[in-house]
């Protein structure tokens, strides 16, 4: 087994994909692990296409340099596909997990790939009706960790509510845990 | 107790400058170095320091007014990144020469034109020979700990000298990690109470900072900067004993990585020594063995440990993350060719110039400069002195 779980984030710029990446990682840190949570810095305005990237491991982390062989990828918006190759270095058992209505059937048809295990959820979704507005990052947040094994519920909520709660009032910070929630029961495998 | 928090570069950078607690903080801010003026200046805003924060309009008058705080007796920080730094230029000089124990944290950015936000060295490494004391960190911890350790070392008043604590910009500065952050009252009795040895304020023992000095004193004056700079070897390494036995994390000159198992070594400053511990740790799996030794002090130059280091080892790949246009290599390889010099039996010394306006340098690249080793290990043949990793030809 590999030391290091490599989480690679695909999004647009704004759609919260590098507070997911840095959340995540911050959340495992609670549970004693050693961890690494960065975007990938381009010229930065709304829309544009970014990468993020969270690690997480049982012992201290050396690498400084973006993840290239995930072992999840996460695609917050579906637009990016046949624009950026998402599943790039992706291993045989990897995970792509999207944020979409679609199934993952239809999903792994539009990768075109044969490898790994394609889930799908529909984060946005999730986030219009319990938020209000289209933040999918959170819930998929939630649905990652139902897919891949590497922090509890528990834990994640537990981060979510001390980082949010430093910034946010209750409504918008128990939309969220709710949201993650959702995402965590509603992720759909193939 | 030292509590574990996940921290970027630069909110570590700020959170040991709010324990550190100086007197005077005058800065400008410059991406990737921003959120350590942000983040101390929130600090600052809710009362946590006793720091009068001085908002200048230049990292030129940031420096100018740590100078002038410095001089009048009192401890002062700064943080800057390339243009930044490029415009302070005139004054960084000026507080080395007036021996001015100014800590400034540089989250390191390539120097324009074009213009690019992104890491490589070419900002601080230009700054080489101004005089300033240079530690290069590897990770989020090591911004926290050397900055902490620059304190003391800047003070000691056989060096009285400012020193410049590097990071990664962006791959460093902005990524998050974990980091033990020491209590408050610790850090605090570890660095001590400030005690200016020539302050000009006081009035009973009236001095003077930066006069006219020609032909008759300057030599003498620019002797004893050298001189400070030599003594700061065995200074930074009892401060890194020091801050071993409350931290429990070991600081030396340079750090060896894997270094005695093999005779095939790799050279580094900065976030790419990680990666390069990374590479060594796959490799070292396969059968395959190879070093590191990460230059954690760049100025003053560790010659002697560096020597004592490359001992009976065949060859070494030396990386420097800034060129030095005209010179015949980068100047971390400058350094270690001319340690090597004297010695009757040296390794093949090659350099690799890499990640210029933060082109991203992998695991795959550093297999590429051990493959190349083994091969030189092998032939003895070098077909480049100096390569350059991961750039279209």
């Amino acid at each position: 087994m590999k030391k290091i779980t490599e989480v690679r984030w695909h999004a647009r710029a704004g759609q919260g994909a590098k507070t997911a990446a840095l959340l995540l990682a911050e959340a495992a840190l609670s549970e004693g692990k050693y961890i690494q949570g960065f975007p990938e810095y381009g010229p930065e305005r709304e829309g544009a296409p970014i990468k993020a990237f969270t690690r997480i491991s049982d012992t201290p982390i050396f690498i400084h340099s973006g993840v290239t062989n995930p072992d999840a990828v996460v695609l917050l918006d579906t637009t990016l596909l046949g624009t950026v190759d998402v599943t790039e270095g992706l291993s045989g058992e990897g995970v792509v997990l999207v944020n979409t209505s679609a199934s993952p059937q239809d999903i792994r048809k539009r990768l075109n790939i044969n490898e790994g295990k394609v889930y799908t959820v529909d984060a946005t979704a999730i986030s219009l009706e319990i938020l209000g507005r289209n933040l999918p990052n959170m819930p998929m947040i939630g649905a990652l960790i139902k897919v891949i094994p590497i922090l509890s519920l528990d834990t994640l909520l537990k981060g979510v509510r001390k980082k949010f709660g430093k910034k946010f009032n209750t409504k918008i910070v128990e939309g969220n845990v709710s949201a993650i929630k959702k995402a965590y029961e509603e992720v759909k495998s193939e | 107790m030292a509590t574990i928090e996940a921290m970027t570069g630069d909110e570590v950078a700020a959170e040991a400058m709010r324990q550190i607690n100086p007197d005077v903080v005058a800065a400008y801010p410059i991406t990737p170095q921003t959120e350590v003026v942000q983040n101390f200046s929130q600090s600052v805003a809710n009362g946590r320091v006793k720091t009068e924060m001085i908002r200048v309009e230049s990292e030129h008058s940031a420096m100018s007014a740590c100078v002038g705080a410095s001089a009048a007796g009192v401890r002062a920080m700064t943080a800057t990144c390339a243009n930044g730094l490029a415009l302070m230029w005139e004054i960084v000089y000026i507080a080395a020469s007036y021996r001015l124990p100014i800590v400034m944290a540089v989250a390191n950015r390539a120097l324009s034109g074009p213009i690019n936000i992104h890491c490589d060295h070419s900002d601080s490494m230009g700054a080489r020979d101004s005089g300033w004391i240079q530690l290069y960190s590897e990770n989020c911890q090591e911004v926290y700990d050397n900055l902490i350790q620059a304190v003391k070392i800047a003070e000691d008043k056989s060096v009285l000298l400012p020193v410049m604590v590097c990071f990664d910009g962006f791959i460093i500065s902005h990524a998050t990690e974990r980091v033990e952050i020491l209590d408050d009252e610790k850090v605090k009795n570890f660095i001590g109470e400030f005690k200016p040895q020539y302050p000009l304020l006081d009035l009973n023992n009236p001095v003077t900072y930066g006069p006219l000095d020609l032909f008759d004193y300057y030599f003498e004056h620019k002797r004893q900067q050298v001189e400070a700079m030599e003594n700061a070897i065995s200074v930074i390494e009892k401060v890194g004993k020091e801050y071993e036995k409350i931290s429990g994390r070991k600081y030396e000159l340079v750090e060896k990585y894997n270094l005695e198992a093999s005779d095939m070594v790799i050279i580094a400053a900065g976030s790419t020594a990680g990666t390069i511990k990374a590479t060594i740790d796959e490799l070292k799996e396969k059968g395959i063995n190879v070093g590191l030794l990460k230059i954690r002090t760049f100025r003053p130059f560790p010659h002697v440990q560096i020597r004592d280091a490359l001992k009976d080892k065949l060859c070494v790949a030396v990386m420097d993350r800034s060129a030095s246009f005209g010179a015949r290599g980068g100047p971390i390889f400058l350094e270690i060719r001319s340690t090597l010099y004297e010695e009757k039996k040296k390794p093949v010394v090659v350099n690799y110039i890499y990640g210029l306006g933060g082109r991203e340098t992998t695991v795959e690249h550093i297999k590429k400069v051990v493959d190349n080793l083994s091969k030189i290990k092998k032939t003895g043949k070098v077909d480049r002195l100096i390569d350059y990793l991961g750039v279209r030809e």
